[in-house]
Protein backbone atom coordinates (compact mmCIF):
# COMPACT_ATOMS: atom_id res chain seq x y z
CA UNK A 1 0.00 0.00 0.00
CA UNK A 2 2.06 2.89 -1.25
CA UNK A 3 -0.68 5.47 -1.24
CA UNK A 4 0.09 8.93 -2.43
CA UNK A 5 3.63 9.64 -3.60
CA UNK A 6 5.56 11.81 -1.14
CA UNK A 7 8.76 13.79 -1.43
CA UNK A 8 11.56 12.02 0.41
CA UNK A 9 12.77 15.02 2.37
CA UNK A 10 13.44 15.50 6.05
CA UNK A 11 10.82 18.19 6.26
CA UNK A 12 8.22 15.89 4.84
CA UNK A 13 9.32 13.22 7.30
CA UNK A 14 8.84 15.54 10.26
CA UNK A 15 5.47 16.55 8.94
CA UNK A 16 4.35 12.96 8.52
CA UNK A 17 5.57 11.97 11.96
CA UNK A 18 3.53 14.77 13.46
CA UNK A 19 0.55 13.71 11.40
CA UNK A 20 0.89 10.14 12.60
CA UNK A 21 1.05 11.24 16.23
CA UNK A 22 -2.08 13.35 15.77
CA UNK A 23 -3.89 10.54 14.01
CA UNK A 24 -3.03 8.08 16.79
CA UNK A 25 -4.21 10.52 19.41
CA UNK A 26 -7.39 11.27 17.52
CA UNK A 27 -8.01 7.59 17.02
CA UNK A 28 -7.70 6.89 20.71
CA UNK A 29 -9.97 9.77 21.67
CA UNK A 30 -12.62 8.89 19.11
CA UNK A 31 -12.50 5.27 20.15
CA UNK A 32 -13.13 6.26 23.75
CA UNK A 33 -15.93 8.53 22.63
CA UNK A 34 -17.49 5.73 20.62
CA UNK A 35 -17.31 3.30 23.51
CA UNK A 36 -18.84 5.70 25.98
CA UNK A 37 -21.56 6.76 23.53
CA UNK A 38 -22.32 3.14 22.89
CA UNK A 39 -22.66 2.40 26.58
CA UNK A 40 -25.03 5.30 27.11
CA UNK A 41 -26.92 4.49 23.95
CA UNK A 42 -27.54 0.91 25.02
CA UNK A 43 -28.90 2.04 28.38
CA UNK A 44 -31.06 4.63 26.66
CA UNK A 45 -32.37 2.25 24.04
CA UNK A 46 -33.33 -0.32 26.67
CA UNK A 47 -35.35 2.33 28.48
CA UNK A 48 -36.78 3.40 25.15
CA UNK A 49 -37.90 -0.12 24.39
CA UNK A 50 -39.56 -0.60 27.77
CA UNK A 51 -41.26 2.76 27.55
CA UNK A 52 -42.47 2.13 24.04
CA UNK A 53 -44.00 -1.17 25.02
CA UNK A 54 -45.75 0.54 27.90
CA UNK A 55 -47.02 3.41 25.77
CA UNK A 56 -48.21 1.14 22.98
CA UNK A 57 -50.05 -0.97 25.51
CA UNK A 58 -51.61 2.15 27.02
CA UNK A 59 -52.70 3.61 23.71
CA UNK A 60 -54.14 0.30 22.65
CA UNK A 61 -56.21 0.21 25.79
CA UNK A 62 -57.27 3.83 25.38
CA UNK A 63 -58.30 3.13 21.81
CA UNK A 64 -60.37 0.23 23.04
CA UNK A 65 -62.07 2.53 25.50
CA UNK A 66 -62.78 5.05 22.78
CA UNK A 67 -64.38 2.36 20.66
CA UNK A 68 -66.64 1.55 23.58
CA UNK A 69 -67.46 5.21 24.04
CA UNK A 70 -68.33 5.60 20.38
CA UNK A 71 -70.54 2.58 20.49
CA UNK A 72 -72.66 4.01 23.24
CA UNK A 73 -72.90 7.54 21.90
CA UNK A 74 -74.10 9.36 18.86
CA UNK A 75 -71.27 10.38 16.58
CA UNK A 76 -72.41 14.00 16.63
CA UNK A 77 -72.55 14.12 20.39
CA UNK A 78 -69.05 12.74 20.60
CA UNK A 79 -67.70 15.25 18.10
CA UNK A 80 -69.39 18.03 19.94
CA UNK A 81 -68.03 16.88 23.27
CA UNK A 82 -64.45 16.88 22.03
CA UNK A 83 -64.76 19.96 19.87
CA UNK A 84 -63.54 22.53 22.35
CA UNK A 85 -60.71 21.18 24.45
CA UNK A 86 -60.25 22.97 27.73
CA UNK A 87 -56.79 21.69 28.32
CA UNK A 88 -53.77 22.70 26.33
CA UNK A 89 -50.34 21.19 26.62
CA UNK A 90 -47.27 23.19 25.76
CA UNK A 91 -43.66 22.15 25.86
CA UNK A 92 -40.53 23.81 27.07
CA UNK A 93 -37.55 22.32 25.34
CA UNK A 94 -33.96 22.57 26.46
CA UNK A 95 -30.99 20.51 25.43
CA UNK A 96 -28.72 18.26 27.37
CA UNK A 97 -25.29 17.30 26.19
CA UNK A 98 -24.26 13.67 26.23
CA UNK A 99 -20.76 13.17 24.84
CA UNK A 100 -21.12 16.15 22.49
CA UNK A 101 -24.54 15.01 21.30
CA UNK A 102 -27.25 17.52 22.04
CA UNK A 103 -30.41 15.76 23.07
CA UNK A 104 -33.70 17.48 23.82
CA UNK A 105 -35.22 17.60 27.26
CA UNK A 106 -38.92 18.31 27.32
CA UNK A 107 -40.83 19.86 30.12
CA UNK A 108 -44.52 20.07 29.62
CA UNK A 109 -47.00 22.48 31.03
CA UNK A 110 -50.75 22.29 31.00
CA UNK A 111 -52.80 25.39 30.56
CA UNK A 112 -54.99 24.90 33.57
CA UNK A 113 -53.39 24.35 36.90
CA UNK A 114 -54.85 20.91 37.43
CA UNK A 115 -53.53 18.45 34.85
CA UNK A 116 -56.52 16.24 35.53
CA UNK A 117 -58.80 18.93 34.22
CA UNK A 118 -59.40 17.11 30.98
CA UNK A 119 -63.13 16.74 30.68
CA UNK A 120 -64.09 19.48 28.31
CA UNK A 121 -67.74 18.58 28.11
CA UNK A 122 -70.83 18.48 30.22
CA UNK A 123 -71.54 15.11 31.66
CA UNK A 124 -75.20 15.16 30.72
CA UNK A 125 -75.08 14.00 27.13
CA UNK A 126 -71.97 11.88 27.16
CA UNK A 127 -71.50 8.37 28.39
CA UNK A 128 -69.27 7.33 31.25
CA UNK A 129 -67.22 5.30 28.80
CA UNK A 130 -65.97 8.51 27.24
CA UNK A 131 -64.74 9.70 30.63
CA UNK A 132 -62.85 6.45 31.02
CA UNK A 133 -61.39 6.71 27.56
CA UNK A 134 -60.19 10.27 27.99
CA UNK A 135 -58.80 9.43 31.41
CA UNK A 136 -56.87 6.43 30.12
CA UNK A 137 -55.36 8.56 27.39
CA UNK A 138 -54.46 11.30 29.84
CA UNK A 139 -52.71 8.77 32.05
CA UNK A 140 -50.46 7.69 29.24
CA UNK A 141 -49.55 11.21 28.13
CA UNK A 142 -46.56 11.78 30.46
CA UNK A 143 -45.11 8.48 29.30
CA UNK A 144 -45.67 9.48 25.71
CA UNK A 145 -43.69 12.67 26.20
CA UNK A 146 -40.95 10.75 27.96
CA UNK A 147 -40.93 8.35 25.05
CA UNK A 148 -40.62 11.20 22.57
CA UNK A 149 -37.64 12.54 24.45
CA UNK A 150 -35.93 9.16 24.76
CA UNK A 151 -36.59 8.11 21.22
CA UNK A 152 -35.28 11.37 19.80
CA UNK A 153 -32.19 11.02 21.96
CA UNK A 154 -31.69 7.50 20.65
CA UNK A 155 -32.02 8.67 17.06
CA UNK A 156 -29.48 11.43 17.54
CA UNK A 157 -27.07 9.20 19.41
CA UNK A 158 -27.36 6.41 16.87
CA UNK A 159 -26.35 8.67 14.02
CA UNK A 160 -23.54 10.16 16.09
CA UNK A 161 -22.24 6.69 16.93
CA UNK A 162 -22.35 5.75 13.28
CA UNK A 163 -20.35 8.84 12.32
CA UNK A 164 -17.82 8.30 15.09
CA UNK A 165 -17.42 4.65 14.15
CA UNK A 166 -16.68 5.60 10.58
CA UNK A 167 -14.09 8.10 11.67
CA UNK A 168 -12.44 5.57 13.96
CA UNK A 169 -12.33 3.01 11.19
CA UNK A 170 -11.02 5.51 8.65
CA UNK A 171 -8.20 6.48 10.98
CA UNK A 172 -7.44 2.91 11.99
CA UNK A 173 -7.52 1.30 8.59
CA UNK A 174 -6.60 4.08 6.17
CA UNK A 175 -4.92 7.15 7.60
CA UNK A 176 -2.59 5.51 10.12
CA UNK A 177 -1.29 2.64 7.90
CA UNK A 178 -0.85 5.00 4.96
CA UNK A 179 1.15 7.48 6.99
CA UNK A 180 3.25 4.67 8.43
CA UNK A 181 4.12 3.34 5.01
CA UNK A 182 4.96 6.83 3.78
CA UNK A 183 7.26 7.35 6.74
CA UNK A 184 8.94 4.03 6.05
CA UNK A 185 9.41 4.99 2.42
CA UNK A 186 11.03 8.30 3.30
CA UNK A 187 13.34 6.76 5.89
CA UNK A 188 14.48 4.14 3.41
CA UNK A 189 15.00 6.69 0.70
CA UNK A 190 17.00 8.97 3.00
CA UNK A 191 19.18 6.09 4.18
CA UNK A 192 19.78 5.10 0.60
CA UNK A 193 20.80 8.66 -0.28
CA UNK A 194 23.20 8.74 2.62
CA UNK A 195 24.85 5.49 1.60
CA UNK A 196 25.24 6.64 -1.95
CA UNK A 197 26.79 9.91 -0.83
CA UNK A 198 29.27 8.03 1.34
CA UNK A 199 30.28 5.75 -1.53
CA UNK A 200 30.68 8.70 -3.83
CA UNK A 201 32.96 10.46 -1.34
CA UNK A 202 35.10 7.34 -0.93
CA UNK A 203 35.39 7.00 -4.67
CA UNK A 204 36.36 10.66 -5.07
CA UNK A 205 39.02 10.28 -2.38
CA UNK A 206 40.45 7.27 -4.22
CA UNK A 207 40.62 9.22 -7.44
CA UNK A 208 42.26 12.23 -5.81
CA UNK A 209 44.91 10.07 -4.13
CA UNK A 210 45.66 8.38 -7.41
CA UNK A 211 46.09 11.68 -9.16
CA UNK A 212 48.38 13.18 -6.53
CA UNK A 213 50.71 10.28 -5.74
CA UNK A 214 50.19 7.94 -8.62
CA UNK A 215 49.25 5.03 -6.49
CA UNK A 216 46.03 3.45 -5.50
CA UNK A 217 44.90 2.94 -1.99
CA UNK A 218 44.81 -0.76 -2.62
CA UNK A 219 48.58 -0.90 -3.17
CA UNK A 220 49.25 0.93 0.07
CA UNK A 221 47.34 -1.64 2.01
CA UNK A 222 49.21 -4.50 0.45
CA UNK B 1 -42.77 27.52 23.75
CA UNK B 2 -43.52 24.47 21.67
CA UNK B 3 -46.68 22.59 20.83
CA UNK B 4 -47.42 18.93 20.33
CA UNK B 5 -49.07 17.61 17.19
CA UNK B 6 -50.78 14.33 16.46
CA UNK B 7 -51.07 13.24 12.85
CA UNK B 8 -53.12 10.31 11.63
CA UNK B 9 -56.49 9.04 10.62
CA UNK B 10 -59.29 10.68 12.50
CA UNK B 11 -60.47 7.65 14.42
CA UNK B 12 -57.05 7.04 15.88
CA UNK B 13 -56.31 10.52 17.08
CA UNK B 14 -59.46 12.41 18.02
CA UNK B 15 -59.07 11.43 21.65
CA UNK B 16 -55.85 13.39 21.93
CA UNK B 17 -57.71 16.60 21.25
CA UNK B 18 -59.32 16.33 24.67
CA UNK B 19 -55.89 16.34 26.28
CA UNK B 20 -54.93 19.56 24.59
CA UNK B 21 -52.71 18.15 21.88
CA UNK B 22 -53.33 19.50 18.42
CA UNK B 23 -54.71 16.90 16.07
CA UNK B 24 -54.32 16.89 12.32
CA UNK B 25 -56.63 14.30 10.85
CA UNK B 26 -55.62 13.26 7.34
CA UNK B 27 -57.36 11.02 4.85
CA UNK B 28 -54.66 10.15 2.34
CA UNK B 29 -50.93 9.60 2.33
CA UNK B 30 -50.36 12.64 0.11
CA UNK B 31 -52.28 14.80 2.50
CA UNK B 32 -50.21 13.42 5.35
CA UNK B 33 -46.96 14.34 3.59
CA UNK B 34 -48.20 17.87 3.00
CA UNK B 35 -49.41 18.28 6.54
CA UNK B 36 -46.21 16.92 8.03
CA UNK B 37 -44.13 19.31 5.94
CA UNK B 38 -46.24 22.19 7.13
CA UNK B 39 -46.29 21.40 10.83
CA UNK B 40 -42.66 20.32 11.07
CA UNK B 41 -41.64 23.92 10.38
CA UNK B 42 -44.27 25.39 12.61
CA UNK B 43 -43.04 25.19 16.18
CA UNK B 44 -44.05 21.68 17.08
CA UNK B 45 -41.50 19.92 19.24
CA UNK B 46 -43.15 16.52 19.17
CA UNK B 47 -45.17 15.09 16.33
CA UNK B 48 -46.88 11.79 16.94
CA UNK B 49 -47.89 9.94 13.81
CA UNK B 50 -49.83 6.74 13.52
CA UNK B 51 -47.87 3.68 12.51
CA UNK B 52 -49.78 3.05 9.32
CA UNK B 53 -48.74 6.48 8.04
CA UNK B 54 -45.12 5.84 8.88
CA UNK B 55 -44.26 3.95 5.71
CA UNK B 56 -45.75 6.69 3.52
CA UNK B 57 -43.89 9.40 5.42
CA UNK B 58 -40.58 7.60 5.61
CA UNK B 59 -38.74 10.07 3.40
CA UNK B 60 -40.01 13.08 5.31
CA UNK B 61 -39.32 11.54 8.69
CA UNK B 62 -35.78 10.74 7.62
CA UNK B 63 -35.16 14.42 6.96
CA UNK B 64 -35.89 15.40 10.55
CA UNK B 65 -34.04 12.48 12.09
CA UNK B 66 -30.79 14.36 12.57
CA UNK B 67 -32.37 17.55 13.86
CA UNK B 68 -32.99 18.05 17.53
CA UNK B 69 -36.55 19.21 16.91
CA UNK B 70 -39.10 18.06 15.96
CA UNK B 71 -39.16 14.56 17.38
CA UNK B 72 -41.36 12.41 15.19
CA UNK B 73 -42.68 9.47 17.14
CA UNK B 74 -44.81 6.65 15.76
CA UNK B 75 -47.76 5.52 17.88
CA UNK B 76 -50.19 2.68 17.23
CA UNK B 77 -53.46 3.65 15.62
CA UNK B 78 -56.96 2.38 16.23
CA UNK B 79 -56.45 -0.51 13.84
CA UNK B 80 -53.95 -2.04 16.22
CA UNK B 81 -50.24 -2.31 16.71
CA UNK B 82 -48.32 -3.00 13.52
CA UNK B 83 -44.98 -3.28 15.29
CA UNK B 84 -43.55 -0.45 13.19
CA UNK B 85 -42.63 1.57 16.27
CA UNK B 86 -40.58 -1.20 17.83
CA UNK B 87 -39.07 -1.98 14.42
CA UNK B 88 -37.91 1.63 14.31
CA UNK B 89 -36.10 1.31 17.61
CA UNK B 90 -34.59 -1.93 16.38
CA UNK B 91 -33.31 -0.14 13.30
CA UNK B 92 -31.62 2.45 15.52
CA UNK B 93 -29.77 -0.29 17.39
CA UNK B 94 -28.65 -1.77 14.12
CA UNK B 95 -27.47 1.60 12.90
CA UNK B 96 -25.45 2.24 16.03
CA UNK B 97 -24.09 -1.17 16.89
CA UNK B 98 -23.99 -2.82 13.49
CA UNK B 99 -26.20 -5.69 14.51
CA UNK B 100 -29.23 -6.10 16.67
CA UNK B 101 -28.19 -7.06 20.17
CA UNK B 102 -31.26 -6.07 22.16
CA UNK B 103 -34.31 -7.43 20.43
CA UNK B 104 -33.15 -10.89 19.43
CA UNK B 105 -34.50 -12.60 22.50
Amino acid sequence: MAGKQVNPTRMELTRLKKKLATARRGHKLLKDKRDELMRQFLDMVRENKALREKVEQGILQANGNFVLARASMENETLNEALMAPRQEVSLESSTRNIMSVDIPVFEYKTRTADPNDIYCYGYASTSADLDDAVKSLADILPDMLELAQKEKACQLMASEIEKTRRRVNALEHVVIPQTQSQIKYIVMKLDENERSTQIRLMKVKDMMLEQAHHYTEKQVNE
Amino acid sequence: MYKIAVLGDRDSIYGFAALGLETFPVLSDEEAVETLKKIAEDGYAVIYITENLLSALDKEVEKYREQILPAIIPIPGVSGNTGAGIANVKKLVEQAVGSDIIFNN
